[in-house]
């Protein structure tokens, strides 16, 4: 149903993403459709099922994102985003359904490993380290450390160049995020807009390919969530692929090249973000089926 | 009354053989509970088959002491394997709820009548640590400064127990300073940000568990040598409890934390007895108020008053910051 109002949808994609890069531009083609294929997929999800007791959070058909683009994922409270990223990252178990990062199949891979290959995600409630400083947090964040192996660790000079780099790395890092004279504070006395940027900031930490980021700037300031995706933004040009749960329209509007739009756990609409809002399946999605009757009855 | 024999007895209980016993369980403790995070309620299993895999192996099977050493070791290792495997990936209660029931399961086997001959039942084992004591390089004698003075055999005994405190503490701070304790202390902050990041939580929870373990171990062994005999009672669900009174006192998730919380705890404990003692011997306390029976009772029940009153005005141990100890993650 849903997928035949979308695919009835007046304006076919025609316009690439604000950045307008190689990647983005070969979205140009695609058909704004819920499960369209796309030239470059990076994350494919195929039939993807989960359901807490009664009620089924998430089934989506089918799901793909391009690589190197910013993808929205956007849909009401309570549509099945978080469940989606949850199961999709290994922190939740499917009832059914496969999916694939860069041509590996992850379905049921536990999430260390699916960090490990390179996708990693963030969490609507932030989890920062609280008794961690800020600089720990994002060292942290650092794969394949010598230091991290038991017998290693005994011995300092093993790994002690390498934390010295990533030490350097996470510096450049605090400063990209203006975190810079928090460095040695504990994370546990950062405000909730500050844990949200050393989150980011340390999901970025660990050299993702693709990150998931569920509602990233979700009570950051105006001036830092713009700056926050110009960063996000320039990433993406570096060649990081981002999908982000969002309820701000100006932010899905802003830096999304492509938008999927869930409801009531289906994958109800996928297209070019200038699209979207006029595709009848997103205002049913928002507004409610019969979202004109209210407003009829309302005049009376 | 004496205060100079009062201060005498505290002191040397201070600084003596089972204060060494209790800092060095307590510092598997700690990288368990102040490090890693793990609710190990059973802390008490891993000193009991250290200090049986020792005295079994010399008493019973008439080996030498470097086998039962070992022996001692690779129990807890077995230990921590079999409590960790089907707990770990549960959440934390799981891990508390199995140590507890495993502490006192083994301490009723041990002293089974089936295991009686293995394990002397409720007789214990004695005996075994002759040849520890014939590698003492200390003089018959006593020796000592002020008002602490040891017999040979104990300055043998808590030379060797500090130094494996010393040890212990230095390979700990090694471990916890380097990226594999950021790793562990991440994942007592948050397991779950922890596997976002890629760090394999299972395992690292597993190598915490078997090392604080084997510390546990090696305090087991350590107090049967001290007296050479092990007993199945000795090994109390109480002594746990006793653990986590000291690491609460000195600080957890500090290297220092349980040697600071076992001298004191042991210093507070020994000085309540002799005093309470002395005080009734010299008719300050009437006998009909406390019998000289009842101090050991008497004596516990002031350490938990003190350990309420700690939790209350300073829950973060001495060595802790309470600015610390109150934050969260969310
Ligand atoms: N652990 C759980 N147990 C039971 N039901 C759950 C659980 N997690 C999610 N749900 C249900 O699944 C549905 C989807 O929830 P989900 O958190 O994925 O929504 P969301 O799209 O992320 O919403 P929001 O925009 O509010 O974050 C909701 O109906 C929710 O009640
Ligand atoms: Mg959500």
């Amino acid at each position: 149903m849903a997928a035949d109002q979308a695919s009835s949808g007046r304006t076919p994609g025609t316009a690439a993403g604000p950045g307008g890069t190689a990647a983005t531009g070969r979205l140009a083609g695609v058909a704004p459709e819920p499960g369209v294929r796309k030239p470059d997929p990076l994350l494919v999800m195929d039939q993807v099922t989960r359901s807490f007791g009664g009620i089924t959070a998430v089934r989506v058909g089918h799901l793909e994102v391009q690589r190197g683009t910013i993808t929205a994922l956007i849909g009401p409270n309570g549509a099945g985003k978080t469940t989606l990223f949850n199961v999709v990252s290994g922190f939740d178990r499917a009832a059914g359904g496969r999916w694939w990062f860069d041509g590996h199949p992850l379905t049921g891979r536990p999430a260390h490993r699916v960090a490990r290959r390179g996708l990693v995600r963030t969490f609507q409630l932030t989890r920062t380290l609280a008794r961690l400083t800020v600089l720990e947090n994002l060292k942290l964040a650092a794969t394949g450390q010598r230091g991290e192996r038991l017998l290693p660790a005994l011995l300092p000079p093993l790994w002690r160049g390498q934390e010295r780099q990533i030490e350097e790395r996470a510096d450049e890092m605090l400063e990209r995020f203006r975190l810079g004279p928090l460095r040695d504070d504990h994370a546990g006395t950062l405000s909730g807009g500050q844990r949200k940027l050393l989150e980011l900031a340390r999901a970025l930490m660990a050299r993702p390919v693709m990150v998931l980021l569920d509602e990233p700037v979700a009570g950051v300031n105006p001036a830092l969530t713009q700056s926050l995706l110009g960063h996000i933004t320039e990433l993406r040009d570096e060649g990081l692929t981002v999908c982000f749960v969002e309820h701000d329209m100006d932010v899905v509007m802003g830096i999304s090249d492509w938008v999927a739009v869930m409801a009531d756990g289906r994958l109800v609409a996928e297209g070019p973000p200038h699209t979207i809002g006029r595709n009848p399946a997103v205002v049913d999605a928002y507004l409610g089926r019969r979202h004109d009757e209210p407003e009829a009855t309302e005049e009376e | 009354m004496d205060i100079s024999v009062i201060v005498s007895d505290a002191l040397r209980s201070g600084i003596g053989p089972i204060a060494a016993v209790y800092a060095l369980a307590a510092m598997g403790l700690n990288l368990h509970f102040g490090y890693t995070g793990l609710l190990n309620f059973g802390q008490v299993g891993f000193m009991l088959v250290g200090g049986y895999g020792l005295a079994v192996t010399v008493a019973t099977w008439g080996g030498p002491l470097w086998l039962g050493i070992l022996a001692g070791l690779a129990s807890a290792v077995v230990l921590a394997l079999l409590l960790g495997l089907p707990t770990l990936r549960l959440r934390a209660d799981y891990l508390a709820i199995t140590t507890i029931a495993a502490g006192e399961t083994l301490r009723l086997f041990y002293r089974s009548s089936w295991a009686e001959p293995v394990t002397g039942g409720v007789f214990g084992l004695q005996r075994f640590a002759n040849e520890f004591y014939a590698l003492s390089p200390i003089p018959r004698g006593t020796y000592g400064v002020w008002l602490v003075r040891f017999s040979a055999r104990d300055l043998w005994v808590l030379t060797v127990g500090w130094t494996l405190v010393a040890v212990t503490g230095v390979l700990l701070a090694l471990l916890v300073r380097s990226p594999w304790g950021r790793v562990v202390r991440a994942i007592r902050e948050d397991e779950t940000a922890a596997r976002s990041l890629g760090k394999n939580v299972y395992a690292c929870k597993m190598q915490s568990l078997v090392i604080g373990g084997v510390i546990g171990a090696a305090a087991g062994m350590l107090q049967a040598i001290q007296v050479q005999s092990v007993n199945p009672d000795s090994f109390d669900p109480a002594v746990t409890f006793f653990l986590y009174t000291l690491l609460v006192l000195g600080g957890a998730g500090r290297i220092l934390g349980p040697v600071v919380g076992s001298v004191l705890f042991w210093f507070v404990l020994t000085f309540l007895d002799s005093a309470l003692r002395q005080a009734i011997d010299a008719g300050y306390v009437s006998p009909e108020l406390i019998s000289t029976s009842e101090v050991g009772a008497v004596r516990f029940a002031l350490v938990g008053l003190a350990l309420i009153l700690l939790v209350t005005f300073r829950p973060q141990g001495i060595l802790g910051s309470r600015k610390e100890m109150l934050l969260s993650g969310r």
